[in-house]
């Protein structure tokens, strides 16, 4: 039986930090209004590894006190405005970082390491401004060969959108394993599908080797369309001329007020 | 046949800068690198295998391991060219993806870094693009280093750039001074504009030549097959080009 999305949203509470997915790797976006309506904030939002839409609707409704990050934009609409705006009111920590940085402290909480070595980074602004990376010499080097260490990220909840489930709470995500290493990385796994289906996904080789197991997943919830206006890998494409719509809407305060209750209207 | 338009010499010389690549990346939105990499793909049918992988394109994606993939073939050294734009790039070749004026609180917010800070050292052949070339984007010293141009010895860098190219002008990149050096100026611009529009010091001859353009079979085939490949994944920008060639059709 799925959940409802807004008893999904109850998980979230203030102060928490959040994985949220890539644009085209499945954002559930029908999670968007439940979380602003349920209120929890102070989030702390890991963007794996850029963020867009979702995560310019939370900053923008208050929700959000950092954002760690390798960019956040809407594509081709452009900026993501609220985002630009709490920037530059220094409405936000910034944790700049670079994508495969994202993925490495990920990769580090899934083993249960405390850090993974990455390349590149020295001599960039990026790893100037983390207090929370290290630079080591290469133990197993020579001597020299400095080598950037990224600590574990361990979100508390990670939160995405994906075609399909099973009754039994797997959940079928194909070849984009970022959206697995999030739930593994993470404490919870909050996941929105477009279907639930009876047999197990797993009782099938083809469909086991994309599918995430139960064993990581908190909750899932049935939104067809959820990740509109952005596509879905398999499904259907980004809603363009939405996103356009939004990033001249939220261009102010006001104006992504009036477009964010316009959504809740139609959703209603 | 109809000369060829700007855009295209920025294609073809896109294309002759990938010259030899088994594996290309191209990131989101990049309509004219991705044009590139599918005519480099084109011209080496039979000769040699080229792998093109698109950001964000499920056609032109060859990846099954997430977006993760990507920055472990460029570690693994399997990736041999790749592209990068930029906010502001300087002299020394830095490339600042983030933001114009102080950080954190920048004056001008850009997307961010997005992989440029790994794949800067990674990849062998990073080919700068930016079309826009004004004292703005090409300044002397970027406000914030998304990627370096050059690293201090000792530091693991088998990657960095080797091209910059604009709406003007072609430069090649010499790590050893370190510093832009002019190759060629597109048809229809000089010395005296160039200058005026960059930000940076650069080194050239006193009679720069001119970016040649493509030859007819490669216009042809640009025009043919690649413009019909690249529709699927840029479709704005395909109708575009389209519109402009029939605009320059000859009136006879």
């Amino acid at each position: 039986m799925p959940s409802d999305l807004r008893s999904m949203a109850q998980h979230i509470k203030s102060g928490m930090r959040l994985a949220l997915p890539v644009d085209y790797a499945g954002v559930s976006m029908a999670m968007t209004r439940p979380m602003i309506d349920h209120g929890a904030g102070d989030l702390h939002l890991i963007c794996v590894p850029t963020g867009g839409l979702q995560v310019d609707q939370l900053i923008g409704a208050g929700l959000v006190t950092s954002v760690e990050t390798s960019a956040v934009s809407l594509g081709e609409a452009g900026g993501a405005p609220r985002f630009n705006q709490a920037v530059k009111d220094g409405a936000l920590r910034l944790r700049d970082a670079t994508c495969p940085a994202i993925h490495a402290g990920l990769m580090a909480a899934q083993k249960g390491s405390p850090f993974v070595p990455m390349r590149g980074l020295i001599g960039t602004d990026v790893l100037r401004h983390r207090d929370d990376w290290r630079v080591i010499d290469n133990p197993f080097a020579d001597g020299g060969d400095p080598i950037v260490l990224i600590p574990a990220i361990r979100p508390d909840i990670a939160i995405f959108h994906a075609p399909m489930a099973d009754r039994f709470g797997n959940v079928w995500i194909g070849r984009r394993r970022e959206l697995a290493a999030m739930a593994y990385a993470s404490t919870q796994t909050l996941v929105t599908v477009e279907r639930i289906v009876d047999h197990s996904l797993l009782a099938d080789e083809m469909t086991a080797a994309g599918t995430l197991p139960a064993l990581y997943v908190t909750d899932i919830g049935l939104a067809p369309g959820g990740a509109w206006p952005y596509g879905l890998w398999g499904e259907y494409p980004t809603d363009t001329d939405e996103l356009a719509r939004y990033a001249r809407a939220a261009r102010s305060a006001e104006g992504f007020a009036e477009y964010m209750a316009s959504q809740a209207k139609v959703q209603a | 046949m109809t000369p060829a338009l700007p855009r295209e010499i920025l294609i073809c010389t896109i294309a002759r800068l990938l010259e030899g690549v088994r594996t290309v990346a191209v990131g989101a939105a990049s309509p004219m690198p991705a044009a590139a990499s599918m005519l480099r793909r084109a011209l080496d049918e039979g000769a040699r295998q080229v792998r093109l992988s698109i950001l964000g394109s499920v056609e032109h994606n060859f990846f099954t391991n997430g977006s993760t993939e990507l920055f472990d073939c460029a570690g693994q050294g399997r990736l041999d060219a790749f592209f990068l734009g930029g906010g502001q790039i300087d002299g020394q070749a830095n490339v600042n993806l983030v933001g114009v004026g102080d950080y954190p609180q920048s004056r001008v917010r850009w997307p961010g870094s997005f992989g440029s800070a790994y794949l800067y050292f990674t990849v062998p052949r990073v080919i700068l693009f930016r079309e826009e070339h004004t004292p703005r984007v090409l300044v002397e010293k970027v406000d914030f280093i998304s990627a370096p141009g050059i690293s201090p010895p000792g530091v693991y860098r088998p990657g960095g750039p080797v091209a910059l190219l604009t709406s003007k002008a072609l430069f090649s990149f010499d790590r050893e001074r370190p510093g832009f050096t002019l190759e060629s100026l597109h048809p229809g611009h000089d010395l005296a504009e160039l200058h005026a529009a960059t930000g940076f010091a650069f080194a050239h001859t006193d009679d720069p030549p001119v970016t040649p353009g493509p030859d007819t079979a490669t216009l042809s085939l640009l025009r043919g097959r690649v413009l019909d490949e690249l529709e699927e994944t840029y479709p704005a920008f395909a109708t575009d080009w389209r519109r402009d060639l029939a605009a320059a059709q000859p009136v006879t």
